[in-house]
């Protein structure tokens, strides 16, 4: 086997090193009815051209989103990644070393997450960021849990346009602790909504800006009438290339923010690994979850990176800590540390600005659509259309076409009474003919 | 002196020069010192070429939404970014550069058709919400891989979605606290930890509300059948046991601790950090257990890429199948479909439906060792570690002598009684040597532990190289050379860090220079 350096010979004579007759004998404290006498039943070794050509077969099977019109959002967006950002991170330096547990030799993972905390931190105008959680998701969630330990207060309160599947991810940790949880109906435009949920148990409200339906909101408002509840306010967002052109939340008044990074540096992935941004305030630090890397100087007065303040892990404090997470997601951080250094504020204020351009020219050909009512206010390259039909059956006919049209929300929220409300989202990946062809698409397949 | 005719000489001159003279510009031969982005000064620079933005497309119609203060974020051209991250990647340690036994974390070699594969179009430019007929591939490719995990764990279920094995513990202790709810019984408030457990047990019980009550060890480094059978009752959910154990042993009473537990009617959750020991010889479905995460990026070899993202999907007992979090993969009648909406399911673990690009890498792992492989890669991890343990035996003090270990050797530190040289000096002056240093301190059973885990993708010449090396090093500490160790690492991109200091006053992001904040922004 390719990956198995030892030789027959090797292990005989290792085996006579340790004392031991043979393998077996090292797995004498198995209980013998649970030792299997050979292989399970699965395949045998295969080289690489064998694996390659299954799991090619496999790739082959889906629809990628380059192969045509594409529209998918909802909380994971496609953008062009730098070709550097992808080749960068398969530095065998950064690809295949682990937790900066020895600073000394890890002071390239480490001053990259040092970079990548102050880019989180300016991007979401926070005093500061940790070193990032699995994903926007498991982020909210831990965001709620936290602002109950701030406010020793046991209830969240979720806004009308917080993505369903963040709720759920919410609902399920939250919960599980011990808190209660009210998500509010979904509505396109009614972040504000939250506040009329407040009561004198309310640890936090969680809004999203631009929300599930693309809609951005001014939420400094909401975040007043919290704090003079007493309660947080936690500012989601799952658009990151929105930082570019939208009013920071951390200027907006956010205590928490959390929020999907992939949109820069990631793929789409069908789902993950992605990577969660988080920023608190930093009176708050103490009570954040996740890997924190601090700057420190060497035994020689140099400057260095450390992991700090992990009294609060779970490596330390055991039933004490303030989250069980143990991992961040080191390799999709370090690919969006790549893509905003490369990108910079210039770079990434365009490509903000052309993604919302994008999503204009989007709502101004689908107004065109006979039927098709645009909902979403005021939005960054998101937008939610009211269809004469049903949306997910839409998208099945459209997909029929070569094209992905976006997402229903019925298959976020089979229960909302949305069935004919269809997310879609634009990117500087949308071109022109995409547009073109959608909106035909759509007239001819809506044609009564 | 020997020179060429035109005056270049071609032998290095010995006699003058001698010495270790520092480096003007703080740069050691090919290692560079690098500046943070922040520094570099290209607050107006970009690396990205893109369009104008379409007249009468502007952001006219945000108002007062938009963000007008400035970001702060500078940017490099291209050529600049690759140097910037190819000198700081050379700071770093890797296990493509040498042996890397940190005991618990399974830093085996990562096969680069792994990435290859995981980076096809097909697998890495779909989206988690296109319609399910359009991501066959993405569906049966999960499906499969859950076939193997099941094969190999010889439980029925799986729970594909955790981002991580802490994630995957959760996924495990939610699973079966909706269990016992289901069923009514409110009154299991308690979780037993062995002591010797990873930190993110006794975290997960705790994160999801319940007690945490450790179980003693015996002295040959076992879960306490006796303080186990004391401590169970109708108040224990569950326990959670790790198999191989942090010590490296495997727990030979396993079976009976399984009885035991559920005799009480509690649930057998196993952390299967350590599952690289025993892969394709033992299936923990075989021992009792209920549930069990499986780091993909431990046992499977997807890249631990300086600390994630890992994968960690939990097999799971029929008991606790029903509950498993949405979504999941099942078959249908035109293929295959994912399930996004079941009233049992506990909940949901994160927006989407896992780690995919994990599980791409993983799946190629499987399908290239398969299950012989798979086999001999667990032999050979355990060869390996009793090859350690042997030849480290001669200087070094095992915690735990008697009889083999699995795939991780664990030492004490009696044996630096003595020369003035801790743990954590030993560690350092490994640094030195071009190694990364071991699992220190833990497990917190053991004092002073050092706990080493070679994994089967090492070699035997590589191997004795290091043990070669800590027995030098040990040589080197008996014989009172402690400045070697209490100094170390002299030779590494950086001295000993301060890590009182970091704590104490934390500085967690760049901040400008007086003078230079206004210029920058």
């Amino acid at each position: 086997m390719r990956y198995l350096p030892l030789t027959p010979d090797d292990r005989s004579q290792m085996l006579a090193v340790i004392g031991a007759p043979d393998i077996d004998a090292l797995f004498v404290d198995v209980p013998a009815a649970a030792r299997l006498p050979g292989p399970v039943d699965l395949p045998h070794v295969q080289g690489e051209l064998e694996v390659e050509r299954k799991l090619a077969g496999l790739a082959r099977r889906n629809r990628t989103a380059g192969e045509g019109p594409f529209f998918c959002g909802a909380g994971a967006y496609r953008h062009q990644v730098p070709a550097t950002a992808d080749h960068l991170i398969q530095r065998s330096e950064f690809l295949t070393s682990y937790t900066p547990y020895q600073p000394e030799i890890a002071q390239g993972t480490l001053q990259v997450l040092y970079e990548f905390q102050t880019q989180v931190a300016r991007l979401t105008g926070m005093e500061v960021a940790n070193a990032s959680l699995y994903d926007g998701s498991t982020a909210t969630a831990e965001a709620v849990m936290m602002a109950a330990r701030i406010t020793r207060r046991t209830r969240a309160v979720l806004s009308p346009g917080l993505h369903p599947h963040y709720a759920a991810t919410v609902r399920t940790m939250a919960e599980a602790a011990g808190l209660a949880v009210e998500a509010l109906p979904l509505a396109v435009d009614g972040e504000a909504d939250v506040l009329g949920a407040l009561t004198a148990d309310t640890a936090c409200v969680v809004v999203q800006t631009p929300n599930l339906f693309g809609t951005a909101t001014d939420v400094t408002k909401i975040g007043e009438a919290a704090r003079a509840a007493g309660a947080l306010m936690i500012v989601v967002t799952t658009e990151a290339v929105s930082f570019g052109l939208l009013k920071s939340p951390g200027s907006m008044g956010a205590d928490i923010v959390a929020a999907e990074g992939q949109s820069i540096g990631n793929g789409l992935n069908y789902g993950g690994p992605y990577v969660g941004l988080f920023a608190v305030r930093e009176k708050h630090l103490r009570q954040a979850p996740g890997r924190l890397c601090g700057e420190t100087v060497d035994a020689e007065g140099r400057r260095g990176f450390v992991l700090t303040l992990s009294t609060r892990e779970q490596h330390i404090r055991r039933d004490k800590a303030t989250s069980n997470i143990c991992t961040n997601s080191g390799l999709c951080a370090l690919a969006f540390s790549i893509h905003m250094s490369l990108l910079g504020e210039t770079g990434l204020r365009r490509l903000a600005e052309l993604n919302h351009a994008r999503a204009r020219q989007l709502k101004a050909a689908l107004e065109t659509v006979p039927g098709v009512e645009v909902l979403t206010p005021r939005f960054f390259n998101e937008i939610a259309v009211r269809l004469p039909v049903n949306a997910a059956e839409l998208v099945e006919t459209l997909a029929g076409n070569g094209i992905l049209a976006g997402v229903p929300v019925s298959r976020l929220a089979p229960a909302a009474g949305m069935d004919n409300i269809l997310l879609l989202a634009a990117t500087e990946t949308t071109c022109d003919s995409d547009i073109q062809f959608l909106s035909r698409a759509m007239t001819k397949v809506l044609a009564p | 002196m020997s020179m060429l005719s035109t005056g270049r000489p071609t032998r290095p001159e010995t006699a003058v020069g001698a010495g270790d003279p520092a480096t003007l510009t703080g740069a050691r031969g090919l290692l560079q010192q690098e500046p943070l982005i922040f520094e570099l000064g290209g607050w107006d620079k970009t690396g990205v070429d893109l369009p104008p933005v379409p007249d009468g497309l502007g952001a006219d119609d945000l108002g007062d939404l938009v963000r007008s203060e400035p970001i702060g974020l500078p940017g490099l051209s291209e050529p600049e970014a690759v140097r910037h991250y190819v000198r700081l990647s050379q700071q770093n340690h890797a296990i493509d550069l040498a042996l890397y036994p940190l005991g618990s974390c399974t830093m085996k070699h990562n096969p680069r058709l792994n990435e290859k594969l995981a980076r096809l179009p097909g697998f890495s430019d779909i989206h988690p919400l296109q319609p399910v007929s359009t991501v066959q591939g993405a569906l049966q490719l999960i499906d499969e891989l859950a076939h193997w995990l099941k094969t190999l764990t010889g439980l029925p279920a799986v729970a594909m979605t955790p981002k991580a094995g802490a994630h995957g513990e959760l996924c495990g202790i939610l699973a079966i606290q909706a269990a016992h709810r289901a069923k009514g019984d409110a009154a299991r408030t308690t979780v037993l930890v062995p002591t010797s457990a990873h930190g993110t047990n006794p975290a997960t019980a705790a994160f999801v509300g319940y007690q945490v009550q450790e179980i003693a060890q015996t002295a040959d480094g076992r879960v306490d059948l006796a303080d186990l059978e004391a401590k169970l009752g109708p108040h224990v959910a569950a326990i959670m046991v790790t198999n191989p154990n942090t010590c490296g042993l495997f727990e030979r009473d396993i079976r009976e601790i399984a009885r035991l537990t559920h005799a009480a009617g509690a649930f057998f959750y196993c952390d299967g950090a350590n599952f690289n020991a025993i892969v394709g010889r033992v299936r923990p479905g075989d021992l009792g257990v209920d549930a069990m995460h499986i780091n993909l990026h431990k046992t499977f070899s997807t890249p631990h890429g300086g600390g994630g993202p890992g994968a960690g999907p939990v097999v799971l007992s029929q008991a606790l199948a029903p509950f498993a979090p949405i979504p999941y993969v099942v078959h249908g009648v035109d293929g295959f479909e994912l399930v996004e909406a079941d009233a049992r399911a506990f909940g949901r673990m994160s927006a989407f439906n896992g780690q995919m690009g994990m599980f791409v890498r993983a799946y190629a792992y499987m399908l290239s060792h398969g299950a012989d492989g798979l086999r001999q890669v667990a032999e050979d991890a355990v060869l390996n570690a009793n090859y350690v343990k042997a030849r480290l035996s001669t200087v070094m003090t095992p915690a735990f002598p008697d009889g083999p270990c699995m795939h991780e050797a664990l030492f004490d530190d009696r044996w630096l009684e003595g020369t003035g040289v801790t743990t954590l000096d030993f560690a350092k002056a490994m640094i030195d040597e071009g190694f990364h240093p071991m699992t220190m301190y833990f497990p917190l059973v053991v004092h002073g532990a050092m706990l080493i885990e070679p994994t089967e993708t090492e070699s035997k010449a590589e191997l004795d190289r290091f043990c070669d090396m800590v027995i030098a090093l040990a040589a080197a500490a008996r014989a009172g050379d402690a400045a070697r160790f209490t100094g170390a690492p002299y030779h590494a991109p950086r001295r000993r860090l301060d890590e009182t200091q970091a704590a104490r006053r934390p500085r967690l992001k760049w901040t400008p220079p007086a003078p230079e904040a206004v210029a920058a922004e």
